[in-house]
């Protein structure tokens, strides 16, 4: 059986592979993207939803903000919105420390584009009347907003495939490997693919295949804790979230339009790539029950209907791989994406798709290297004990 | 193992027989119940105040009833009792329950599930009325309250309950307006053969109809469910198809509903254990041993709750769980006793394929849907939605599906809309029923209160 040929293999069908796929295909560039199971099953249908762009590592926020471009045109583009609603993101604080970070972080936020406003307890007390008294003071960003992440990733597929674009599902990748000019990668069922351009948006299981290609990087499968209560009247727009040194604090929600309240964050759970399994610990809940009710003690009159996780890849400075492999031509990376590449989505695919089709980009990534981790001979890095090359800031 | 923690959860007869097994052993079982005193659904207690005979109550039942409550009372200071008590999570042996709003972990060496059976439903146009109620809530009104939930009621679906609750009606002065089988009666004498396997219950089951026949009752076989009419005031009416393709409206001011019970799997699911696809019954159950082993050590199905079987075969299966349980934790149980608790239940697994034969769920009316009728009715997801995540969208599994259409989403998860989404799904995709699958459980397995914990004792 000969390999089916094109002129780019993107290997991952999540969030940041279906976009790429879409984009590459907007330039030109025919495309097979495969993906395991179904596209967006994996962390990227099961995320919050956040489309935040405050509180991110700073030099991160163009590629965030040419992504919150995409996210309010998505309808032009894709045909569909993913229920993507501009409803503001508010970043409280408890203490007065954090309020230093949230004042900082406002200041820095503006030179690279993002306005941010600052509220004071009064303030804050006005505009948002649900918040409890345990909030200090907040940052609004008045463009951030959320998503529906069940559907954002299967919408950019379908788009990709209208756009010509061949969407494998079902398909695990075996064997990867650069004969001559082309990359061969081989199916467990035995089919074969060929291109010049490979891109792995692999997500969790980014790392394994870097490593095959002597770059490993110190990734860590965690799992999100994700819970949604019943539906009631929409009254929180904004979406809310907490800006805290402690991880037990660091608690998100947000109520969708027809009624019911997302909420998720604190401590993660274990997760598993290998299995596919991602565990919501009872536990975690009732701990993050205690913080959600400080945070909107509204909330605290609901039932949580449902709980869930998801197997998510974080490398040991909390920010994504991204861009060309130092070592093998016509390979690229854009995974890892540490719990915050739901925003990312649409401007990762369209960054990726620019880097491959002109060889650089108009938004700066080099931040997001896998060179950051490169050892001396390819050997692998322990996620436990590889140092953190520079200096970031928990998103 | 003399200090083993073995957990029940539920206190209807598979759950009040299990604990009474685990009591004569000398073990300190707790027991977990979601309702306000022990019975179950079946032989669920009056309120106190209500002065109802066991005869009024349970009929035929009455002297099983009587039985059951007092094999509980004579076990209450040597049990962990806990009514109204949600049983909403599991993980690594440890049992979550909530009551009250607080939370509690319940570590445990052996989990006997005894979660009973709920009501399985088939929507049609006009189910999510005020005054359509499924044929077990229809039961309870009548039970727990003594309240009928119309003046002229009509019966529709399929099964034995669907005649129970229809006598029960009738013989507490409620009015009958109709009873409306979608099994054809052919069907019950090509059962036969199975049904006698327990000849006095299906006695008592044809003395049920011809009773409802001598007071009256119009009573239809072979019937395909069309519509209930009615606005926000209520219902109006039930139109059906008669076995001759005749039209027949039913005057009715309430319809109860249902076609058979499903077992309520969600712990099991929880704990991870196996299902199988069961061809007969068209749905997934949980896969559990002769002796009442599921597939995840120390995890215990017993009762309707892993495969519906009756009353009378739940308290067998959880007198042989029970034992199974002490078994396996190197207790003593008596010789002989589990080779003649899985007779009896071999015995009982024969009539439940007779009934399975004589009244099946009636599959083939997903296909016929109109697309605006309520499928989900917690979110309010109608055929047409969840035929469109299936055909535009690509869906090829269920919970695919129900991540496109939120079908399954709501607060019931899916309990209730399960199986028909998974039959609506089948005839749109053209797929058989079992590679559709099953909607996964996911906690809490029912609504769960923003609850505190419990600081471990």
């Amino acid at each position: 059986m000969s390999a089916e040929a094109a002129d780019v293999i993107v290997v991952g069908g999540g969030f940041m592979g279906a976009a790429s796929a879409f984009f590459l295909r907007k330039r030109g560039r025919s495309v097979i993207l495969l993906e395991r199971g179904q596209v967006g099953q994996q962390a990227s249908g099961v995320n919050f939803g956040n489309v935040r762009r405050q509180g991110r590592f700073l030099p991160q926020l163009p590629l965030a903000n040419r992504s919150r471009a995409i996210w309010g045109d998505l309808a032009r583009l894709i045909g569909e919105d993913a229920e993507f609603l501009p409803t503001g993101h508010i970043r409280v604080c408890y203490d007065r420390d954090q309020l230093a970070v949230l004042e900082d972080y406002a200041a820095d936020a503006k030179d690279w584009g993002l306005e941010l406003e600052l509220l004071g307890r009064n303030a804050l007390r006005d505009r948002f009347p649900f918040l409890g008294p345990d909030a200090v003071a907040g940052s609004f960003s008045p463009l951030d907003g959320h998503a529906n992440p069940r559907l954002a990733a299967p919408a950019f597929a379908r788009a990709a495939a209208r756009e010509g674009a061949q969407v494998v599902e079902g398909t695990a990748v075996e064997g990867i490997e650069k004969q001559g000019t082309d990359f061969e990668v081989t199916s467990v069922q035995g089919r074969r693919y060929r291109a010049p351009v490979v891109l792995v948006t692999a997500g969790a299981w980014g790392g394994k295949l870097s490593e095959r290609f002597g770059e490993p990087v110190p990734l860590k499968v965690k799992g999100p804790q994700m819970a949604v209560t019943e539906a009631v009247p929409y009254a929180l727009e904004p979406v809310v979230g907490v800006c805290s040194a402690e991880d037990e604090e660091r608690v998100y929600l947000r109520q969708v339009k027809r009624g019911n309240v997302v909420f998720g964050g604190g401590l993660r759970g274990p997760a598993s790539a290998e299995n596919l399994r991602a565990y919501a610990l009872p536990e975690r809940l009732l701990a993050q029950f205690r913080q959600i009710e400080r945070l909107v003690p509204a909330v605290a009159a609901l039932k949580v209907i449902r709980t869930w996780s998801g197997i998510e890849g974080y490398l040991v400075d909390d920010i994504p791989i991204m861009g060309a492999s130092r070592r093998v031509s016509g390979l690229y990376y854009a995974f890892g994406f540490c719990g915050h590449g739901f925003q990312l989505g649409p401007g990762v695919g369209d960054v990726m798709a620019e880097l491959i089709d002109r060889g650089k980009t108009t938004t700066p990534i080099e931040p997001f290297s896998i060179e950051r981790f490169a050892t001396p001979d390819g050997s692998p890095q322990d996620a436990a004990t590889a140092t953190i090359p520079q200096e970031t800031l928990a998103p | 193992m003399a200090d083993a923690k073995i957990v029940i959860v539920g206190a209807g007869p598979a759950g009040v027989r299990a604990a009474e097994a685990v009591v004569t052993a000398g073990l300190t079982p707790w027991l977990i119940d979601e309702g306000r005193r022990d019975g179950g659904q079946i032989f669920r207690r009056q309120p106190e105040g209500f002065r109802r005979s066991y005869a009024e109550l349970y009929g035929g039942e009455a002297e099983r009833a009587a039985a059951l409550h007092r094999a509980f009372e004579s076990l209450a200071d040597r049990i962990d009792y806990r009514p109204e008590t949600l049983a909403w999570n599991l993980r690594d042996g440890v049992l979550h329950t909530a009551k009250c709003g607080l939370s509690d972990a319940l570590p445990f060496d052996a989990l006997i599930i005894a979660s009973g059976a709920a009501d399985r439903l088939m929507p049609l146009p006009g189910w999510t009325l005020p005054g359509v109620y499924s044929l077990g809530g229809a039961q309870i009104a009548l039970k727990a309250q003594a309240a009928a939930i119309g003046r002229k009621v009509a019966f529709l679906g399929t099964g034995p309950l669907l005649y129970l609750v229809a006598s029960q009606y009738l013989a507490a002065g409620a009015g009958v307006s109709a009873v409306l089988d979608s099994s054809p009666r052919r069907l019950g004498l090509r059962a036969l053969p199975e049904l006698l396997a327990r000849p006095r219950l299906m006695a008592r089951g044809l003395a049920m109809i011809a009773g409802l026949r001598r007071a009256g009752v119009e009573i239809r076989t072979g019937v395909t469910p069309r519509r209930i009419d009615g606005d926000e005031e209520g219902v109006s009416g039930l139109t059906v198809a008669l076995a001759n393709g005749r039209k027949r409206t039913i005057d009715c001011d309430a319809v109860a509903m249902g076609y058979h019970l499903r077992p309520e799997m969600q712990l099991a699911d929880l704990a991870r254990c196996s299902f199988r696809f069961d061809a007969a019954s068209r749905q997934w159950l949980p896969e559990v041993d002769d002796n009442g082993r599921s597939s995840v050590e120390g995890i215990y199905l017993a009762g309707d709750g892993s495969e519906v079987l009756g009353a009378e075969a739940a308290e067998i299966g959880g007198r042989l769980a029970a034992l199974t349980a002490l078994h396996d934790l190197g207790e003593a149980v008596p010789p002989g006793e589990l080779s003649r608790l899985r007779r009896k239940q071999a015995r009982m697994r024969r009539f439940a394929r007779g009934l399975a034969k004589a009244y099946p769920w009636p599959h083939t009316s997903a296909a016929g849907l109109a697309d605006e009728t309520i499928l989900c009715r917690c979110e309010a997801v109608t055929v047409g939605e969840l035929r469109r995540s299936v055909g535009d969208l690509g869906a090829g599994e269920l919970n695919r599906a129900k991540a496109f259409s939120r079908v399954g989403m709501g607060r019931c998860q899916g309990r209730y809309c399960g199986h028909a989404a998974g039959e609506v799904m089948a005839a749109a995709s053209g797929l058989p029923l079992e590679q559709v699958g099953r909607l996964r459980g996911q906690a809490p397995v029912k609504p769960l209160p923003i609850v505190k914990a419990v600081e471990p004792a």
